[in-house]
């Protein structure tokens, strides 16, 4: 008889999400919970952008103008069926479809970006890719159907902790099954020498364009909670700044390690609350000209720390064991 | 006999520079055909043009009776040629075992979903996968490195590796580029018995390039010498050893001109 494997990564969310409920009992309020529903849709972000960036070895800098496309697609579906009956419990099903399709949206974008561009390499890749995010925000600021500059208003709060709790297993899930199979090896061989990759029969622009659709999809997913998360969707939102947030996750946690990203997303989400909040303190105890938006000053330095002191971030290239699938002969 | 390979009027220039330069031959089917010539002759960039990295200026290149002229590598590689590279082209962070592996594109991969999903096809598969790969390392005398990160081995194990990882995706043909370059005199006398076996396990024909002559002469069958590009000499190793365009070519660069 064989034993099925122990499903770690369901059990650690599974006590993730017990240990927030009973926390919830004895003072855990509405801001934390907003911090580690904000962690969650971070850890979807980073893990996705580090199937891009870190398995498959290219270097996008536009991940949030995939999210904008996955909130604005989602929240649109969402607030026009919240208009016709505002019964959210009834509109679950249907809040799914809307995040999926938001996310099937980010990941047709993420193709039609992908074909042209996925010839170039390192630096043109990034230059290209930050140009195209800024292009999508800027189309999202223009368009009165989805508010304009004012934003899409009035998304109904769907993303509950559970929800995003949910969607940020399912895709640590994927991307971790996909990492470690033949896929991701194949990915993982174009990252370390992509003419060797080529000269072994492995379609090198295929699955370039196969993991930035992939990534945007999920990006596009974890968009589409934000945004019901905050009720909103608006192009400051998905500015260039916080793809370079996301960026700098990847690096900390370690480009490539998907253990990385998570601790990452959850330590630095936490770290800008902090930091936001202690320096609004600081600016009303001092009168300093240091608002809350300095956090990111202090974002651009860690970035620094990390390419001068350890390039290799939290955790190098090396997982945790639950998200490693261990080979079928070697126990 | 056919030949595998077959190359007519086959130039190539970067820039203004003629790199190869109306190259001509045919490799028959089971052949161990050497390419030699000074540095800088155009050997290298006669693999690139072939393996489809470049596409010649000129001329055409046929392999298995088919035209493969500027077709892509990786479509190239699955027609059945595989090679590997005068400086090591290895996946430095990933296992022996993995760089092994992945190299078997022949055969389709699953779906992403059913990869994901670790449907029993793609199991199936990737026990297909391990098999092929660990019986390759034992023939390149490596399976007790399958585990280790690539980029540790040393030197000489690592061009065993690179031709173990062209061998997993089941040429007909293999190029090798310098594969005895670094290594000592003993590693050279082992590598040219197990080129020769190699050729008759698995059933290719070898085109390898080379600078040591002794390992030259004494594995290939025939031999083509290039100078700046040009063909100067062809034929049995006996013949071209004593050719006296060849003997130029060597003596004139050590003479220093
Ligand atoms: N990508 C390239 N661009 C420009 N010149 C090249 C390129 N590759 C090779 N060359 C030149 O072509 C000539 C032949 O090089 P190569 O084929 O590498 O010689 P070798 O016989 O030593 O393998 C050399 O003069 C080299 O400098
Ligand atoms: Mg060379």
């Amino acid at each position: 008889m064989k034993i099925p494997r122990t499903p770690w990564l369901l059990v650690v969310a599974a006590g993730f999400w017990a240990a927030v409920q009973l926390l919830r009992l004895v003072g855990f309020n509405d801001y934390y919970l907003f911090i580690a529903n904000l962690s969650l849709v971070y850890v979807i972000l980073a893990v996705s952008l580090n199937l891009i960036n870190g398995i498959i070895g290219q270097f996008s800098l536009g991940h949030m103008g995939f999210a904008a496309v996955g909130a604005y697609v989602s929240g649109s579906i969402t607030t026009l069926i919240f208009k016709l009956s505002p019964n959210v419990a009834a509109h679950y099903p249907g809040f799914v479809l809307a995040l999926v399709a938001g996310g099937v949206a980010a990941a047709l974008v993420g193709v039609a970006i992908g074909f042209p561009t996925l010839r170039l390499k390192g630096d043109y890749l990034a230059i290209v890719t930050l140009g195209f995010g800024e292009i999508i925000r800027t189309v999202f600021n223009n368009i009165d159907a989805v508010g304009g500059p004012r934003g899409l208003l009035g998304i109904p709060k769907f993303s509950t902790f559970t929800v995003i709790l949910a969607f940020a297993l399912i895709t640590v899930a994927v991307i971790r099954n996909i990492a470690e199979s033949a896929h991701g090896r194949n990915m993982i061989a174009i990252r370390e020498n992509e003419l060797a990759a080529d000269l072994v029969g492995i379609d090198t622009t295929g699955y370039k364009v196969k993991a930035f659709a992939l990534g945007a999809f999920f990006a596009g997913i974890g968009g589409g909670l934000y945004a019901h998360l905050l009720q909103i969707a608006h192009p400051t939102q998905f500015g260039f700044i916080y793809s370079v947030q996301v960026l700098i996750m990847v690096y900390a946690g370690g480009v490539g390690s998907l253990t990385g990203s998570v601790l990452a997303a959850f330590a630095l989400t936490i770290l800008t609350q902090l930091l936001k909040s202690g320096l609004s303190s600081l600016k009303s105890l001092t009168g300093l000209p240091i608002g809350g938006d300095w956090y990111m000053v202090l974002y651009a330095l860690l970035l620094i720390l990390i390419m001068l002191y350890r390039t290799e971030g939290l955790m190098g290239t090396r997982e945790a064991k639950l998200m490693v699938i261990p080979e079928e002969d070697d126990k | 006999m056919s030949a595998v390979l077959k190359v007519t009027g086959m130039s190539h220039w970067f820039g203004g520079l003629k790199a190869v330069s109306n190259f001509n031959f045919e490799v028959p089917e089971g052949a161990i055909y050497g390419l030699i010539g000074p540095n800088g002759s155009g050997k290298t960039t006669t693999f690139n043009l072939i393996t489809g990295i470049y596409k010649p200026t000129e001329g055409k290149i046929e392999f298995s009776g088919g035209d493969i002229t500027g077709a892509k590598p990786y479509r190239i590689v699955r027609k059945g040629v595989a090679r590997t590279f005068q400086n090591l082209r290895i996946f430095g962070s990933m296992s022996v075992l993995d760089n092994v592996r992945v190299a078997r594109q022949y055969a389709p991969v699953s779906s992403f979903l059913a990869s994901t999903l670790r449907l029993p096809s793609y199991k199936a598969e990737e026990r297909a996968r391990k098999a092929e790969a660990m019986n390759l390392l034992d023939v390149l005398h490596l399976s007790g490195r399958a585990k280790e990160q690539a980029k540790n081995l040393p030197y000489g194990e690592l061009r065993r590796l690179e031709i173990a990882r062209a061998l997993a995706t089941n040429p007909s043909l293999l190029l090798l580029d310098e594969p005895a370059a670094g290594m000592n005199p003993k590693e050279v006398q082992d590598l040219m018995a197990l080129i020769a076996r190699v050729r008759d396990e698995f059933k290719v024909t070898v085109f390898l390039i080379e600078h040591h002559m002794k390992f030259v002469m004494g594995l290939c069958e025939r031999i083509k010498v290039l100078d700046f590009g040009e063909t100067i000499a062809e034929g049995v190793p006996e013949l071209v050893a004593k050719d006296p365009r060849v003997l130029e070519a060597y003596l004139g660069k050590k003479g220093g001109h």
